[in-house]
């Protein structure tokens, strides 16, 4: 067995699959990531993913392009986003339950919309979804989509924009400290929902790369969780840009391991075993990491102006 | 008035039925400092939020430069010169000095912050006005008075002409607010001018060219500086008799409550204690001074029973105690914190849920169920006899004013459940800032109801940031600072400035 | 736009909030269903219809309502303490498994036990299952510090996967073909029938005579009071000498053993035996209804009817027109988000600037 996992690991199919599996998780680790350093849990990822996978592929079954598909997708994120926002800024509702509220509302209008679009089919229609890069002529990245670029190329994005640029510097300070950030000019409930917003477009776009670069259809339960893992890996980062793509990566090795491991029928085990591994696996970073965890100071602690 | 910088009109706020700020008009020329006096809740606070755009005023404007002012607005009042240290350090303890400082001062468009450029600016300011500060550190590892520093240069760095303070010296030492005056004095030189919020009637005459007393909302007098006396002064802001609290006369008893060399070990400086002895007796009022961060909140709640020590013991009444309030509370402790909305109450169940909350297994509950209409009367004499105002026993205590609020939490740590007042008798006293934020009345009232306790044996100890509270109440007084405290001597036996300087840390040593 | 706090909540607001998100709820439904091409009014009727306007559509709505009670009432008494127990799907599947292996596996454990005896073993064995399922989040979040909201819903696909691969194993039932269906529960451990020629089962009795003795526990009992003393400030509450980790675990094991009730009694009431799809997110919905009814274990009851009530009649209403069943689930979602916002304003007053 231990031949077998070596051979697996210096395929290069394998890392391949490692980097296809993680590039939803680092678009949606990323969107959570803005959402929580602005100070907002945002629990609407699940279902933001299902309606960005939705809708993007719907704009490409329209007839748009691919890479109209992915804007749409975005747009849709954002929208879903920018409710959360309202819900958790300026209402100060709780973020966990306006969270799941925005997973249930997300979810249950793209799966109503796809019915109502698609009332009689059994089998779920197709596109023709992203292709590979085979002319980049690079071992791993050559078997990806750009849509795993673009996840790739927003890792250092996000991570200069939060430390390098006054409106990443505004994103933290609301997320540690939003008295601070009003007393300085700024409109705490702005930069709030703008992260929010663009978080949240993140997300769309994380689900929009299921339905139009890993697979070329819209099929119920697709998102599957990937939503919450992500929840998870934000907090395993600690926050940062740059070890969410090592958490996403480091997920999606072990979940790439166990679908070869599972088709190899490796240790008797029942499949099922082995697709809880992730989930069991996320349970465990977040145990492993929460003590000490600094967790942005505001975070899921409404801002209201001029409380008393 | 030729060089007139600044001129409120009219201005009126309300907070439901209740008038914070009643039609207030005012004016502040270049280079003058301007005193606002009034005691706590008299609107000195909502007036200069009005001013800095937190709130909106329900009536009235604002002009500076002859402009107006747009109003709730806190961009507008930064862009037209106006500075404002907050009562509450406003600064992300997570982020550097000068991300703190920069935020808000660029563009959010622009690509790229221009942090070279800010750093010299920051170290340029610092030196012109003798502010001296690392724009590197990180803000969690400042002093109170580095914080302060840096929230005043956050102001000039933003080119302020007119910097509001509001209550600047209350975290400080003696020494240190002589040092804010100076600064406060070379800024005033250049040109600045200064808005001081204070109920410190001395450091007023002291600091201001004009001083404007605020009572209940109303502006009740505009008075120049120089040839006012306290007397006048008080009187304009207090605006009647209030009966000075009436110490009875006390006898030092035996020791209630040893704490014999207890170290606590925390992130932050507040948590830490270093070998800490103090005996408390019974009969004995003992503050602890000390500015703010230095352990004060470890040791309060040590003897809340809320915080284990890591190492050293605590005994009450001759038994060790742990970390577990309710033995604290069987054993007679009578515990007053210092956040009234975040640990005194709930604010979101009715006061006789609250009047009871210490109380509620015994003897307000029986086999598990909780004796309702006990409970009911109980807090309903309870409010009756504390003065409980504001509403009935079915509010929600979150509707309750502060000062009503320490009434309710008051009556129930000195009351300990019994209906009558002659049925109980607390053996200790914990009391952390009790007065903090409250007016002139309730402060008596306060003051009153420790040294009563005190007279029926308690032992009370006193946490206090403010000097006058300690030096009118204490029999003994030690001083806590980086988590070490001095041996506690007879009040009398301290200056106001050897107290000043124990705070700043001289003469602190190992307790062993 | 800010939130003002109202000086005191009115009693008239408060009873107006749910109406008021409910018919907001209703109008956009209605652009949902205007958008599919159907008639409002008579989709709207159909759901009604089929919902509550017969004796048979009351009957199926109160069997659907039975599992409902029970997962808000998991909800509901977990939300009080502020524990936000999102895994109440996990460990309805966790009973009902607990009930198959106590009841109907092949000379399964205590089967010389009375059916009496093995109906209260197989009832407190599936509240265990679902009480130590949530305790993993709970312990986690008292000791480490983690979320709960994150772990439970990881849990839930977690147990998921076990039960298929119990199905497909030591659970599968040999004579559904193929079909991933456990054993059945043996016949006389089935839940009587309340009313003849419908589904009523007498669960409903006991899921309502729990969401009452809920009610009065919170209300009456010392727990009660440290239930709502953590949730509404675990700092004061602490601070008073109420004991926050151990109401937060307690307050876990109960919500727990009530989801875990709602898979036993399911399974005794209706199904007779487990497979992969017998709930449709009855722990989902759990949530709305508790947040329907205010978190108030009585309001479970009357949300859990009206969310039974619109699931049960978009089933037969999209048998009529071309509405799909998923309008519930827009109406559902639309509805807690609604509600939440309701009750905001009968607390606060917003003000425009």
């Amino acid at each position: 067995m231990l031949d077998a996992l070596a051979a697996m690991l210096v395929h290069a199919d394998f890392w391949s699959a490692v980097l296809r599996i993680a590039t939803p998780l680092i678009l949606g680790t990323l969107g959570v990531l803005l959402c929580e350093r602005a100070g907002v849990l945002n629990l609407g990822i699940e279902g933001i993913m299902v309606a960005g996978a939705f809708t993007g592929w719907l704009a490409v079954h329209a007839g748009a392009g691919l890479w109209t598909g992915v804007l749409v997708a975005a747009a849709t994120g954002a929208l879903f986003g920018a409710l959360h926002g309202v819900l958790t800024v300026p209402l100060a509702l709780s973020q966990h339950v306006s969270g799941l509220g925005i997973t249930m509302f997300a979810s249950s209008v793209a799966y109503y919309a796809y019915r109502v679009s698609f009332p009689n089919v059994t089998t779920p229609p197709t596109i023709r979804p992203f292709v590979e890069m085979r002319w980049l002529e690079l071992p791993v990245l050559s078997a990806q989509t750009p849509l795993t670029l673009l996840a790739l190329a927003l890792v250092p994005l996000v991570a200069w924009v939060l430390a390098r640029t006054p409106a990443g510097l505004a994103v933290r300070m609301v997320g540690e400290n939003p008295a601070a950030a009003e007393g300085q000019g700024l409109s705490v409930s702005a930069v709030r929902i703008g992260a929010i917003v663009a978080g949240s477009a993140l997300m769309g776009v994380a689900g929009a790369f299921l339905t139009l670069s890993a697979f070329n259809a819209f099929f119920f339960n697709m998102v599957n969780g990937r939503g919450w893992i992500c929840v998870a890996l934000v907090v395993f980062a600690g926050w940062r840009p740059g070890k969410a793509l090592a958490g996403a990566l480091l997920f999606a090795f072990f979940d790439a391991m166990q679908l070869r491991l599972q088709q190899a029928d490796a240790g008797g085990l029942p499949y099922q075993a082995w697709l809880m591994l992730p989930y069991l696996l996320s349970i465990v970073a977040l145990v492993a990491v929460a003590r000490r965890a600094s967790y942005p100071q505001a975070l899921m602690r409404p801002y209201r102006k001029g409380e008393r | 008035m030729t060089d007139r910088l600044l001129a409120l009109t009219g201005i009126t706020k309300r907070f439901g039925s209740l008038v914070a700020n009643d039609a207030i008009s005012l004016e502040l020329s270049r280079g003058e400092v301007l005193a606002l006096l009034g005691e706590n809740g008299a609107g000195k606070s909502t007036l200069v939020s009005i001013l800095f755009g937190h709130y909106v005023a329900d009536a009235g404007t604002i002009e500076i430069l002859g402009r107006a002012l747009p109003p709730g607005d806190p961009a507008a009042a930064l862009a037209a010169g106006i500075g404002m240290v907050h009562q509450h350090s406003t600064l992300a303890d997570n982020l550097s000095v000068l991300d703190n400082v920069m935020l808000g001062t660029e563009p959010l468009w622009w690509p790229r912050s221009r942090r070279r450029e800010a750093r010299g600016r920051l170290l340029g300011t610092a030196r012109r006005f003798g502010l001296a500060v690392d724009p590197d550190a990180r803000v969690a590892s400042l002093s109170v008075g580095e914080r302060q520093r840096v929230e005043i240069l956050k102001a000039l760095y933003r080119d302020a002409r007119v910097l509001i303070l509001d209550e600047p010296t209350a975290v400080l030492t003696p020494q240190e607010s002589e040092a804010l005056f100076a600064t406060l004095r070379g800024m005033v030189a250049e040109g600045l001018s200064v808005i001081f919020i204070s109920h410190k009637l001395g450091e007023v005459l002291r600091v201001s060219d004009r001083i404007a007393v605020l009572r209940a909302g109303r502006l009740v007098a505009t008075l120049p500086a120089r040839g006012t006396s306290t007397s006048a002064l008080a009187e304009a802001m207090v605006g009647r008799a209030i009966a000075p609290p009436v110490a009875r006369p006390h006898a030092r008893g035996d020791v209630v409550c040893v704490i014999d060399r207890v170290s606590t070990r925390g992130v932050r400086a507040s948590a830490r204690l270093d070998a800490v002895s103090l005996a408390l007796h019974a009969g004995e009022i003992t503050a602890i001074a000390g500015v703010a961060g230095n352990g004060q909140a470890a040791l309060v709640e040590l003897l809340c029973g809320l915080r284990a020590a890591d190492a050293g013991t605590v005994t009450l009444a001759g038994r060790p105690m742990a970390a577990d309030p309710r033995a604290w509370i069987a054993a007679g402790a009578a515990r007053i914190p210092e956040d009234r909305r975040e640990t005194g109450t709930i604010g979101d169940l009715p006061v006789w849920e609250n009047a009871i909350a210490e109380r509620y297994r015994r003897p307000f509950a029986s086999g598990g169920i909780v004796r309702r209409s006990a409970a009911r009367s109980f807090a309903a004499k309870l409010v009756d006899r504390y003065d409980v105002r504001g509403g009935g026993i079915d509010t929600p205590v979150r509707a309750l004013s502060g000062g009503n609020m320490q009434k309710l939490i008051i009556g129930r740590a000195l009351s300990g459940g019994a209906a009558r007042p002659d049925q109980y008798a607390p053996t200790l006293v914990v009391a952390s800032q009790p007065t903090w934020g409250l007016d002139a009345g309730a402060v008596a009232w306060v003051h009153q109801r420790m040294l009563d306790a005190c007279a029926r044996g308690a032992a009370v100890l006193l946490v206090s940031e403010d000097l006058d509270e300690i030096f009118a109440l204490a029999d003994r007084i030690a001083v806590l600072h980086a988590g070490r405290l001095t041996p506690a001597r007879p009040a009398k036996a301290w200056t106001l400035a050897g107290l000043g300087l124990a705070m700043a840390g001289a003469g602190t040593r190992d307790a062993a | 736009m800010r939130l003002e706090a109202r000086g005191a909540i009115s009693p008239a607001m408060a009873i107006a909030a749910p109406f008021a998100a409910i018919a907001f709820t209703l109008a956009v439904a209605a652009l949902f269903v205007a958008w599919a091409g159907a008639p409002v009014g008579r989709t709207y009727a159909l759901i009604f219809e089929g919902g509550f306007g017969s004796r048979f559509a009351w009957s199926e709505t109160l069997t659907r309502a039975t599992p409902l009670i029970l997962t808000g009432l998991a909800a509901a008494i977990a939300f009080r303490a502020r524990l936000y127990n999102i895994g109440a799907e996990g460990q309805l599947y966790a009973g009902a498994l607990a009930a198959v292996a106590v009841g109907g596996l092949h000379g399964g454990i205590g089967a010389d036990l009375p059916p009496a005896w093995l109906f209260a073993a197989l009832l407190g064995s599936a509240a265990l299952a679902g009480a130590l399922l949530m305790a993993l989040p709970a312990i986690a979040k008292t000791r480490f510090g983690v979320d709960e909201v994150v772990t439970t819903l990881l849990l839930n696909f977690v147990v998921l996967l076990f039960v298929s691969m119990m199905l497909d194993g030591p659970m599968k039932d040999p004579a559904a073909m193929g079909w991933p269906q456990s054993v059945t529960l043996d016949d006389e451990l089935l839940l009587g029938k309340l009313v003849d020629r419908t589904r009523v089962h007498s669960g409903l009795l006991i899921a309502m005579g729990l969401a009452v003795i809920a009610w009065a526990a919170l209300r009456m009992t010392t727990f009660g009071f440290e239930v709502r003393a953590v949730g509404a400030n675990p700092r004061a509450a602490r601070f008073a000498g109420v004991p926050v980790t151990r109401t937060i675990l307690l307050v876990g094991l109960a919500s727990g053993a009530a989801a875990g009730l709602a898979g036993a009694i399911e399974v005794a009431g209706r199904t007779g035996y487990v497979t992969l799809d017998m709930s449709p997110g009855y722990g989902y919905t759990g949530i709305v209804i508790a947040m329907l009814a205010g978190l108030n274990p009585l309001g479970v009851i009357a949300a859990a009817v009206f969310v039974a009530g619109v699931l049960v009649g978009a089933d037969s209403m999209s048998r009529a027109v071309a509405v799909p069943t998923y309008i519930a689930d827009v109406i559902v979602a639309v509805a807690l988000i609604a509600m939440l916002v309701a009750t905001l304003s009968a607390r606060y007053r917003l003000r425009l600037r």
